[in-house]
C-alpha cells in the first residue's frame, strides 16, 4: 500500500515523483546539492484527461507530508489525499473558469509557513481553467514562494495555461494509461471479471474515471451504446436532425440527474446555515445568498451538459477512427470490437477519405460547443456532415 | 402590478384621462405622501415631475431632496422630515424604496401615518418583489399610490392617443398605430415622437403621411423577421431587415438561433412522414398546430440538400458571432446570403 497505487500505468511519472519526495525529505534534513536535486518549487502535471492528473497532484502532495515518503497509512496521507490536511490546499472548480478573488486568497494562504512543519503544498487541480487575470495574479507566487511553499498545478496540455506560467513549473507529462493496466486495476479494485473490465478499459480509452463508471453501470453502458448507434441511423435530414435532438437531450438528462442530487443538498445546507425555518430575523442578505448559489449551480449544470456531450462525441471519432482502422487494413485493435460486424460493414460502404471528413466533422462539433455554440444546433450540423461524409 | 390594489390608488401613470384629472383637482398637495410604484421609470419619473410641479406651482421657494431610500438613515430622514427652521415649504423625493433599510420602515410608517403639513413626500419604488412588506404596509396607511407600470404592448396605441391629446393634439387610431409601428415600443421615444409631431403638425390632425414623413422605415425589426424573409429566399428584403434589426439593438445570437429555430422547423416538416394528421404532424415537426401553414408555405422551393447547407451556415455563424471571427455583423450578412441561396437550389 502506497499514495501512488491509485496512478494507473504511470510508472516513469510516479518514478519522477518519488526522485522529488526524496529530495524534498534530505532539503528538510538541511542536505544540499545532488541530494535535493529530484525537487523544485513549482510543477505542473499534465496529461490526458482520466490520466489522472489531480490524483498524481494528491498523491505528491500526501507523499511530501508523509514521514514515510508516502506510506498510504499514516494520518499524513490520508488527510492529505482526502483534502483535510491543513497544508494541502486542493483547488477545483465545477464553474467554468477559476476567478482571481480565489486565487488572490490562495496567494496569500501560500505565503504562510506549514503549521506541521513539512511543507505548505498548493494544488491546482485545473489550472486550465484559470482565467487570465487570475494566472497573471500567480506569477509572482509561482516563481519566488515561500521557503516551505510548493505548487503543483494540474492541465490537460502545456498550451492550456499561459507561457508565463508554463515557464516557471518543472512539467510532468502523464501518458494515457495502457489499456491492460486499466483493465488490471478493474478487476483488482471492483472485482469485475475480466471480459467486462477489458470492454470497460478499451471503451473508456484510458480515461480511468470513464472506465470505472462502465464497469460499476449498467445505465453508463446502455446510454454508450445508444450514442454510438447514431452513425448507423442517418439516412436522411430528419433523421439527423433527430438524432441531433437525442444527443442534446440525453445530455441535459444526464447532466440533470447528476445535478438534482448535489443540488439540493448544497441548497438545504446553506439554508440551514442561513437560519431559514428558524424563529427570529431573517439575515438581510438570505435571499441573494441563495440566489447566488442557484446562479453557480445552474453554470455547473451547464459544464456537466457541455462535458457529457463532450464524452459523446469522443465515443463517436473512437467508432470512425475504428471505421479507418478497417478500411486502412491497419491491424491494430478495435476500440468498439462488440460492434465489428457493423463497424465492417459501414467501412466498405464508404471511402476512408469519407470516414477522415466525419472524423473532422466531429472535431469541429467539439471545437464549436465549446465555443459556445448552441449545442443543438452545433450537433445538428455535426450529424448533417456525418450523413453527407 | 394589477389595477385596483388598495383603495389609494389614484391611477395609472399612463392613463392620459388620470394625468388631466390629476391636474385639475386631485393633485398632490403638501401634507401629502404619494407612493409611485411600478417598474417603467419614465413614467415614474414623470409622476414625480408632475407632482413636483403641482406643489411649486406659482411659488419659488419650494425646497426639493431627491435621494436613495438606501442611503436613509433614523437621523437624515428626522433632520429632513421635521420642522424647518425657516418655514420653508419642501418635497422629499425618496427613490428605490425597496432598499430602505429594515430599521428605517417604523420611522416611515410612523411619517406616513401624521404627515407634516408643510411638505410633500414622495417614495418611488421600482416594481418587483423587493420591499413588498413596506409596501403593503404603506397601502393600509392609505397612502395615495400612481402605479407605473408600463402599457401593454397592444395598449400603446391608447398610450399615444392620450400623449397626443395631453399635448393639445389630435391622432386617429390608425395613426397611434402607425406611430407606434414605425417607432418602436420604448416609451421615451414614443412620448418624444409624440411631442414632436404635435409642435410641428400646427395643429392640424395628425396625420399617418406626417408620420411617414417624420418616421419612415425605421419600425423595430425583431430577428423572426429576418430569418422569415432569408427562409423565404428574398435575399435583398433579408439583408435589408438584418441591417434594421442590427441598427435596432437586435443581439446577433438572436439572429442567428431564430435563423436556427426555422430552419429546423422547416427541416422537420418537409421530411416528416407522409399522411400525418395535422395533430400528429404538430408533434412530430414540434411546432403548434397553426404554425403548420407557414411551414408548408416555406416548405416550397426547399430541398434536404439545401436545406443541410442552410443549417451548416447557421452553425458557423453561430460560432462566428461568439468570437471565433471578429466581425458578427459580417458573419450574419454571409449566413442570410448562404440561406437565403440555399432556397430554390436543386
Amino acid at each position: 500500500m502506497s499514495v501512488w497505487d491509485d496512478l494507473v500505468g504511470q510508472e516513469p511519472a510516479v518514478g519522477i515523483l518519488q526522485r522529488a519526495v526524496s529530495g524534498a525529505a534530505a532539503r528538510l534534513r538541511g542536505e544540499s546539492g545532488a541530494a535535493t536535486a529530484g525537487m523544485t518549487h513549482a510543477w505542473l502535471i499534465t496529461g490526458p484527461p482520466g490520466s489522472g492528473r489531480s490524483n498524481a497532484g494528491r498523491a505528491f502532495a500526501a507523499a511530501l507530508q508523509c514521514a514515510n515518503e508516502g506510506c498510504g497509512e499514516c494520518n499524513e496521507c490520508r488527510t492529505a489525499l482526502s483534502g483535510a490536511h491543513p497544508d494541502v490546499s486542493l483547488i477545483r472548480t465545477e464553474l467554468l473558469s477559476i476567478r482571481v478573488s480565489e486565487i488572490r486568497e490562495l496567494i496569500r494562504r501560500a505565503a504562510m509557513s506549514p503549521t506541521q512543519g513539512r511543507w505548505q503544498v498548493m494544488v491546482v487541480e485545473d489550472a486550465d481553467r484559470l482565467t487570465e487575470q487570475a494566472a497573471d495574479a500567480l506569477l509572482k507566487s509561482i516563481e519566488e514562494p515561500g521557503p516551505k511553499t510548493i505548487w503543483v498545478l494540474c492541465a490537460p496540455t502545456v498550451e492550456d495555461v499561459v507561457p508565463t506560467i508554463r515557464s516557471r513549473c518543472r512539467l510532468l507529462v502523464l501518458r494515457t494509461p495502457p489499456v491492460p493496466a486499466v483493465a488490471e486495476m478493474l478487476s483488482r479494485t471492483l472485482g469485475v471479471d475480466a471480459e467486462l473490465a477489458g470492454f470497460a478499459a478499451r471503451a473508456a480509452q484510458g480515461h480511468i474515471g470513464r472506465a470505472r463508471a462502465l464497469a460499476r453501470d449498467e445505465t453508463v453502458r446502455e446510454r454508450r451504446t445508444k450514442v454510438l448507434e447514431v452513425p448507423f441511423a442517418l439516412r436522411d435530414l430528419g433523421a439527423c436532425l433527430k438524432a441531433a435532438q437525442q444527443l442534446a437531450e440525453a445530455a441535459k438528462e444526464e447532466a440533470k440527474g447528476s445535478a438534482a442530487a448535489v443540488d439540493e443538498k448544497e441548497r438545504a445546507a446553506l439554508e440551514q446555515a442561513l437560519g431559514v425555518g428558524t424563529k427570529g430575523a431573517k439575515p438581510r442578505e438570505a435571499a441573494a445568498a441563495v440566489k447566488d448559489l442557484e446562479e453557480q449551480q445552474k453554470a455547473r449544470a451547464k459544464r456537466w451538459e457541455r462535458d457529457v456531450l463532450d464524452r459523446s462525441l469522443v465515443d463517436l471519432m473512437a467508432l470512425y477512427r475504428d471505421v479507418l482502422v478497417v478500411q486502412t487494413r491497419a491491424g491494430s485493435e478495435l476500440i468498439n470490437a462488440e460492434l465489428h460486424t457493423s463497424i465492417v460493414q459501414f467501412a466498405e460502404r464508404t471511402t476512408p477519405e469519407q470516414t477522415i471528413r466525419r472524423i473532422d466533422a466531429l472535431a469541429a462539433c467539439r471545437e464549436a460547443i465549446e465555443m459556445n455554440v448552441a449545442p443543438l444546433l452545433a450537433l445538428e450540423a455535426m450529424t448533417i456532415a456525418l450523413f453527407e461524409g | 402590478m394589477t389595477n385596483g390594489v388598495g383603495a389609494g390608488i389614484v391611477g395609472r401613470a399612463w392613463d392620459a384621462g388620470f394625468v388631466m384629472a390629476a391636474r385639475r383637482s386631485a393633485a398632490p398637495k403638501l401634507g401629502d405622501v404619494l407612493l409611485v410604484t411600478g417598474s417603467e421609470t419614465f413614467l415614474a419619473d414623470r409622476a414625480v415631475r408632475s407632482a413636483i410641479a403641482a406643489v411649486s406651482k406659482g411659488k419659488s421657494d419650494v425646497e426639493v431632496t431627491d435621494l436613495g431610500a438606501g442611503e436613509l438613515d433614523v437621523g437624515v430622514f428626522a433632520e429632513l422630515t421635521g420642522p424647518s427652521l425657516f418655514s420653508a415649504e419642501r418635497v422629499l423625493v425618496l427613490r428605490m424604496l425597496e432598499n430602505l433599510p429594515t430599521e428605517m420602515v417604523p420611522y416611515l410608517l410612523e411619517y406616513a401615518g401624521a404627515p407634516a403639513d408643510d411638505m410633500l413626500v414622495v417614495l418611488v419604488h421600482s416594481g418587483g418583489q423587493k420591499g413588498k412588506a413596506v409596501l403593503d404596509k404603506l397601502r393600509k396607511a392609505s397612502v395615495n399610490e400612481v402605479v407605473a407600470t408600463a402599457p401593454k404592448t397592444w395598449e400603446l396605441p391608447q398610450f399615444v392617443a392620450g400623449e397626443i391629446r395631453l399635448l393639445g393634439g389630435t391622432i386617429d387610431e390608425r395613426g397611434a398605430a402607425a406611430l407606434v409601428d414605425a417607432v418602436g415600443h420604448d416609451l421615451r421615444a414614443l412620448a418624444g415622437a409624440c411631442s414632436q409631431l404635435v409642435s410641428d403638425s400646427g395643429g392640424q390632425a395628425i396625420s399617418t403621411d406626417l408620420i411617414g414623413q417624420y418616421f419612415g422605415g425605421r419600425a423595430e425589426v425583431t430577428s423572426f423577421a429576418v430569418a422569415d424573409a432569408a427562409i423565404a429566399g428574398r435575399t435583398e428584403p433579408a439583408l435589408e431587415q438584418l441591417r434594421w434589426a442590427l441598427d435596432c439593438g437586435v443581439a446577433a445570437v438572436l439572429v442567428t438561433s431564430a435563423m436556427a429555430g426555422g430552419l429546423r422547423g422547416l427541416a422537420k416538416y418537409s421530411s416528416a412522414p407522409p399522411g400525418l394528421r395535422e395533430a400528429d404532424l404538430a408533434r412530430e415537426v414540434g411546432v403548434p398546430p397553426w404554425k403548420l401553414k407557414t411551414l408548408r408555405q416555406q416548405a416550397r422551393g426547399w430541398t434536404p440538400g439545401g436545406l443541410a447547407t442552410a443549417i451548416k451556415a447557421v452553425a458557423q455563424a453561430d460560432a462566428d458571432v461568439k468570437g471565433a471571427s471578429g466581425d458578427a455583423g459580417y458573419a450574419l450578412e454571409r449566413m442570410v446570403i448562404t440561406v437565403s441561396r440555399a432556397h430554390g437550389r436543386r
